[in-house]
């Protein structure tokens, strides 16, 4: 897992509502078994038609010119259903390191943390002055200070993260080099439970 | 304070607390499918590592496999690609596999519980958010991704952070024609899908206490719906018969150890939960989803919500847009609309039971000529029983198609799907865009309420139907 420390950087808007993993990767391209090229098909039927690369659907924003950055503001509920992590490996293989939205479902949340992906959770007011700003506008998100900020304003909101995920988020750490160091306890434990 | 059932379990697993951080939580069962696992296989292999413990991983193949001929080779190359991998891991590792052409082969919820794996008071894991049906024996179970997958395989622990409690209390008896889809789809419409987010759930009350295993495993499949981590219901007497005598039960003194350990599983009286809701058995009536999440989900013989009585501007938006998907009008009725496809499958309701539910119902009769109906038993135990009752008959003559165990068309991976912009009652749990096929338009509901619509061809009430047969 790659390190993340700061971001700044323009974001594509995304103002639905209960977006699901089965929208952000479709069940059909989950026969891979690596964990590359997952991006290309992020939110594929939204982006294009009748499944056809050849054909973007042009009111999409991924297809949007003016849109790009590597920061995603979603609507309420954002990663909803499916437990599948491709919907994180897709995103950050399209090359978004944080998703901004005003509420996560909890096993997308863990998913993306895994990952590198930092998922920033803000009041629904900010999540609406974001929407409101001009497609050139860029974010700020300060991992170790836990802040986010809308730089043509200067208007910020501070968002929650777990202290341990912060260490792990910030140096590059992922869980299982964790657990592993923890092998003797887990053996104690097994031998108590038994 | 009395302590809750969750965190009676909860507690005996936690290895260690990590301060200002989640806990060790120590995994008794490890479900793994072909989907979500070939990547932490290969994650743990280039640590160089092997399974910690492979004898508490127990596998299967069921997300993308074909549900006609499986005796022969998969066609589709990628599938076949991601089963032989799947077959080649559990080698290479050392797991017990129940593949295809097993005798124990089938949906990883389904064949957990029927084996007798699924155990009260255990913790238990998946790759699979419907990981929450196993909670019907009184075990903490919960999907997790992959790279909690691959901690699984390092370490048999996966970080948590311990969520809050919430008690679900259903009194009373229910009304003729309402099953046990119908109370979780109630509650799930009445809370929201993302009603329970942050929540483990206790299913408790004398409707519950009636309820069998099976009907109890639906309402926990379907906890995730709401956005719960999972759901459970306190084990009892009931409990005890279903996983009496299965495959991997305990035996003898053993089994009556385990039962003096298992009576102790419940929230205590003076327990306290971060949240509670009562609800009223008699009130549930037969249900039916009209949008793009399960939370959008009514009575059978309602009326579509109209937008404008909806304050909250982005829950309005997206009924809106969820009807737009659905090609479903404000304002109007389901009951009467034509469907196409029936698909009676899935973690939720493709147990003996429900294939009981649905022979009772069509036995003979024929289904509707404009209506396509697929029926897959969740396991290849399902399918010998079915076969073993006569069951099958029934549904052959009903001019129902029977296929073998699997996921199916519950979320189109392999070639079971539903035409785009054709209506489909299905008795799965995910009525998402694009879910069962790109376009397809599924509206959930009972087993019962789809065997009903596959005989009119259009969206019935049950009630109906079954005041006619007397
Ligand atoms: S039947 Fe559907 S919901 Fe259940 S495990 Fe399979 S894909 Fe998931």
């Amino acid at each position: 897992m790659k390190a993340l420390q700061k971001i700044q950087s323009r974001f594509v808007p995304l103002p639905m509502e209960n977006i699901d993993t089965d929208q952000i990767i479709p069940a059909r391209f989950l026969k891979a078994t690596t964990r590359d090229g997952f991006g290309q098909n992020l939110f594929r039927d939204w982006r294009y038609e009748q499944d056809d690369t050849a054909k973007p659907k042009t009111d999409f924003v991924l297809n949007q010119a003016i849109y790009s950055g590597e920061i995603l503001v979603a609507g309420k509920n954002f990663g909803c259903g499916s437990s599948r992590e491709h919907a994180a490996w897709a995103i950050l293989d399209y090359g978004f390191y944080a998703v901004v939205s005003s509420f996560f479902a909890d096993i997308f949340k863990n998913n993306a943390l895994n990952n590198g992906v930092l998922p920033v959770t803000v009041s629904d007011a900010f999540l609406q002055k974001i929407f409101q700003q001009a497609s050139t506008a860029t974010l700020s998100i300060d991992v170790d200070k836990q802040t986010i900020t809308i730089d043509a304003t200067g208007e910020q909101e501070s968002f929650e993260l777990n202290p341990y995920k912060k260490t792990c988020l910030l140096n590059g750490y992922d869980d299982i080099d964790f657990l592993l160091s923890r092998k003797d306890t887990i053996e104690k434990f097994e031998k108590e439970l038994i | 304070m009395g302590k809750t059932l969750f965190d009676k379990i909860w507690d005996q697993h936690v290895v260690e607390k990590i301060e200002n951080g989640p806990s060790v939580l120590y995994i008794d069962k490890h479900f793994i499918h072909e989907v979500t696992s070939p990547q932490a296989f290969k994650g743990i292999e280039q640590r160089g590592l092997n399974l910690f413990r492979p004898k508490q991983t127990i596998a299967t193949a069921d997300h993308n496999v074909p549900t006609l001929n499986q005796h022969l080779p998969i066609k589709d190359e990628l599938s076949k690609m991601q089963v032989d991998q799947l077959i080649d891991n559990c080698d290479k590792h050392g797991v017990e596999l129940y593949g295809l052409g097993h005798p124990y082969q089938g949906i990883v919820h389904v064949i957990g519980p029927e084996l007798g794996i699924t155990q009260p008071g255990m913790t238990i894991v998946c790759g699979d958010s419907h990981t929450s049906t196993h909670g019907a024996f009184g075990a903490i179970a919960f999907g997790i991704g992959t790279s909690e997958v691959e901690m699984v395989f390092a370490s048999q622990c996966v970080l948590q952070t311990k969520p809050k409690t919430m008690r679900i209390n259903i009194e009373g008896e229910l009304q003729p024609g309402v099953v046990s889809k119908d109370i979780i789809l109630y509650i799930i419409a009445k809370i929201s899908a993302s009603g329970a987010t942050g929540y483990f759930v206790e299913y408790a009350g004398s409707t519950i206490r009636s309820l069998s295993m099976e009907a109890r495993m639906t309402i926990c499949n379907m906890s995730i719906e709401m956005g719960a981590r999972g759901g459970m219901i306190a084990p009892d007497e009931q409990t005890f018969a279903y996983m009496q005598g299965r495959a991997y039960a305990p035996k003898g003194t053993q089994w009556d150890n385990q039962l003096e350990v298992w009576k102790k599983l419940y929230s205590d009286n003076n327990a306290v939960f971060d949240k509670e809701i009562n609800i009223d058995a008699w009130a549930i009536q037969p249900m039916i989803t009209y949008g793009t999440n399960p939370g959008l989900g009514m009575a059978i013989n309602a009326n579509i919500p109209l937008s404008d009585t909806i304050l909250d501007e982005g829950e309005r938006k997206n009924l809106i847009k969820a009807l737009q998907y659905m090609g479903l009008e404000e304002g109007k009725p389901l009951i009467g609309m034509p469907i196409q496809h029936v698909f009676i499958g899935s973690c939720t309701n493709s147990r003996i039971e429900d294939l009981r539910q649905v022979a009772a119902l069509v036995k003979g009769k024929k289904k509707h000529d404009s209506v396509k109906v697929m029926i897959v038993p969740g396991s290849q135990q399902v399918a010998k029983q079915a076969h073993a009752e006569g069951l099958d008959h029934i549904f052959a003559e009903a001019g129902f198609q029977i296929r073998q165990a699997g996921c199916s068309a519950c979320l189109g991976m392999n070639e079971d799907k539903i035409p785009a912009g054709t209506y489909c009652i299905s008795t799965s749990n995910r009525n998402f865009e694009g879910r069962q096929g790109a376009g397809a338009r599924t509206l959930l509901a009972s087993p019962l309420t789809a065997a009903a619509a596959a005989i009119t061809g259009v969206v019935t009430d049950i009630r109906e139907m079954m005041n006619e047969k007397l």
